[in-house]
């Protein structure tokens, strides 16, 4: 019931009409793709340039590469970079992770949220501040690390393994949610110096962001994002179904153990730096699908650059809109995301999923 | 095939009685009952359950007739009804969008409530009623909301699905903001709100309860065969001469109504809504959404819910929504590997 829909062909009409051509729609696609990694950068350059203090686009560089000490300096080298270096680790690992549990589950609605990463990941981290007295999100990271990657096993296995089929792993990942956050909501109305950490990491933030969190999180993004990429050739073979995919030579239980475990990386690194960040891993995989159509190996890298492109802009604009204070990460992309979710789901034939 | 029984008035009215839905019925109704008075009769202020039982009938001391008709029946009658209005809701939700996991839960309506009760928490400092009334307000205006973003020449189940759950993502945003700009004291009262509670429940909580329960839950009973039609497929129920759309608008609207006044008087408790009316359908294997076994499902799972987090953690005493949410998570566990042992997912 939940498998998803033959994805659409092209979304450019002129892709559509020279469809036979498999050498001009590969270059149209590789042109969109460096198109992106234009917009990405013109994104992380507004991301350091604008904030509650405005730096012109000359101190920018200054900062960047002539650290003289000026207060222009200060903010971007200590500040504004870190938040956007997070913001870029952040988006490549949610979109992709969000990519690749679709194609896994062949669910649509296939999210970290909705799985229970999230979830797994605010119970680890409301232990380790109520429990063991951990107060700083370095030390947090790891226990927030370890909750995404129990959990989203755990949901696997109970809903997958064996025949997973998508309804039984959407039934999985609820369960753990609920009790999960029942065990979160429990912690923090006993213990009220947890609520008042958590409820700004809940919200899912940016600003916490500096060099140490970076560098935790960095390498299992890093390892999480090679291993997403590696089988997005089996991930292929495996939307066709199980049997077909067998039939093509391709190792289902392997292939679905490395995506869990990329899925697991990208997840729970992403959510231990920056708290749960709703529907950039639902929304950016469901936009690319419409631009490059149903092949996992353009899926994935699209993903990877838009994905920094929503995460970041959402960053700005919460920046500008509150000023002087600012609206987090976390609200910004449910709201931006929330409509355009909308629209898809209006717009294609969902109710036939 | 099972026995079911057809009875008909003189006047032509039919009803079809399955003996094993009403057996279901009846046993529940009597766990509900007895769960109720022993809560009744448990706290600071113990008494047994045939004292309770007798000073309901009249025969208590002055200061039991107190603690029972004051303090803690209003608080029981409260949670009932709000397990039968949560679990009826929940029915009738997955009936319509003919999905397990087409809840209210799911598709934004306890996120909706919640930004209300919020909003007049946090930026207007409301007390409870005016946070009731809050919480109302959110939760029909966000009913509201997803059924005219799902509309499009019929709302039918999947896309009203997926456009609950972004709606209730992005009210979930809203939700987190309002907690950072709350200061610790009110972040503390809306967290207590969010988990669902019964504490300080009292008779003015309990009578619009009853008025909408009332009309709503029979008003469900008796459209529980066109439903149950509707689930066949749109196509299939017109043949049979069902109006597809008024049905489902008149069991929209029920649902939605039910959910935001047991919302509005005990906060968004968690899985009732999700769980009862798939236990009600094992218990009375029968297909469709019985309406019936799911209230009286519901009722049992609060009451013995708020029996748990006031019993069972010593001196604190933890909201209900709480035992909810962690049973029910490992309830839906439960099934779902017996689920897979029948091999029916």
């Amino acid at each position: 019931m939940l498998v998803d829909s033959p994805p659409e062909q092209s979304a450019d009409p002129k892709a559509a009409v020279s469809a036979p051509e498999p050498v001009r729609r590969h270059a149209l696609r590789a042109a969109g793709l460096l198109l992106a990694v234009g917009v990405l950068a013109l994104v992380c350059v507004a991301s350091i340039a604008i904030g509650a203090k405005p730096v012109p686009v000359d101190d920018v560089w200054h900062g960047l590469f002539q650290n003289s000490g000026t207060g222009n300096d200060v903010v971007i080298r200590d500040l504004r970079v870190p938040r956007t270096v997070l913001g870029l680790l952040a988006g490549v690992a949610l979109g992709l992770s969000g990519a690749v549990m679709q194609a896994l589950t062949r669910n649509p609605l296939a999210e970290p949220g909705l799985l229970g990463v999230n979830a797994g990941a605010s119970a680890a981290v409301v232990t380790a501040i109520s429990f063991f007295g951990v107060t700083s999100i370095s030390e947090y990271v790891w226990f927030a690390f370890l909750g995404a990657g129990v959990v989203s096993v755990g949901v696997y296995l109970l809903g997958g393994s064996r025949g997973a089929t998508p309804v039984r792993l959407a039934l999985a990942g609820t369960a753990a949610t609920a009790a999960l956050f029942g065990y979160v909501n429990a912690v923090q109305l006993l213990d009220s110096a947890a609520l008042d950490r958590l409820r700004f990491w809940t919200v899912g933030s940016l600003a916490s962001a500096d060099p140490a969190t970076i560098g935790k999180v960095a390498p299992f993004i890093a390892a999480g994002v090679v291993l997403a990429l590696l089988i997005a050739r089996p991930l292929n073979a495996m939307e066709m179904g199980d049997d077909t995919a067998r039939a093509l030579g391709a190792h289902i239980n392997r292939t679905r153990a490395l995506a869990m475990a990329a899925v697991t990386l990208l997840c729970g690194a992403a959510t231990a730096a920056c708290g749960p960040i709703v529907f950039i891993g639902l929304m950016v995989p469901h936009l690319v699908r419409a631009v490059t159509g149903p092949d996992m190996r353009w899926i994935l890298p699209y993903a990877a650059v838009l994905s920094p492109v929503l995460l970041l802009g959402s960053d700005v604009v919460g920046r500008m809109v509150a000023r002087p204070s600012e609206l987090q990460v976390g609200v910004v992309t449910a709201f931006i995301g929330g409509p355009v979710f909308i629209h898809l789901v209006r717009r294609k034939r969902m109710a036939q999923l | 095939m099972k026995a079911v029984k057809a009875i008909r008035t003189p006047g032509g009215l039919s009803v079809r009685v399955d003996p094993r839905a009403a057996l279901v019925v009846l046993l529940l109704l009597a766990a509900a009952l007895a769960v109720a008075v022993v809560l009744v009769g448990s706290g600071d202020f113990p008494m047994a359950p045939g004292e309770v039982v007798a000073t309901l009938l009249g025969d208590g001391t002055a200061a039991q007739e107190f603690i029972v008709r004051d303090v803690r029946l209003p608080r029981v009658l409260v949670a009932l009804l709000v397990g039968a209005a949560l679990a009826v809701g929940g029915a009738l939700f997955q009936s319509i969008s003919r999905n397990p996991l087409g809840s209210p839960d799911v598709l934004g309506f306890a996120q909706g409530s919640s930004v209300g009760a919020l909003v007049v928490i946090v930026l207007f400092r409301g007390d409870s009623l005016a946070t009731a009334g809050g919480a109302m307000a959110g939760g029909l205006a966000t009913g509201a909301a997803v059924y005219l973003l799902a509309w499009k020449r019929g709302v039918h189940g999947y896309r009203l699905v997926l456009v609950g759950i972004g709606i209730a993502a992005m009210l979930a945003g809203a939700i987190h903001y309002l907690v950072t700009k709350a200061d610790l004291v009110d972040a503390t009262r809306a967290v207590v709100w969010m988990t669902g509670s019964l504490d300080g429940r009292d008779w003015s909580h309990f009578w619009p309860l009853l008025a909408v329960c009332a009309v709503l839950i029979p008003l469900s009973l008796l459209y529980g065969r066109p439903l149950r039609m509707l689930e066949m497929g749109d196509d299939a129920a017109y043949a049979l001469g069902i109006g597809v759309e008024r049905t489902r608008a008149v069991l929209m609207g029920s649902a939605v109504l039910l959910t935001a006044v047991a919302t509005a008087a005990a906060g968004p408790i968690v899985f009732v809504a999700l769980s009862a009316p798939q236990l009600a359908r094992r218990l009375t294997r029968s297909p469709g959404p019985n309406v019936a076994a799911s209230a009286v499902m519901g009722a049992v799972l609060l009451v013995v819910a708020d029996l748990v987090a006031t019993s069972a953690f010593g001196d604190r005493r933890l909201p209900v929504g709480v035992v909810t949410g962690v049973l029910g998570g490992v309830y839906l566990l439960w099934l779902l590997v017996t689920e897979r042992k029948a091999g029916r997912i």
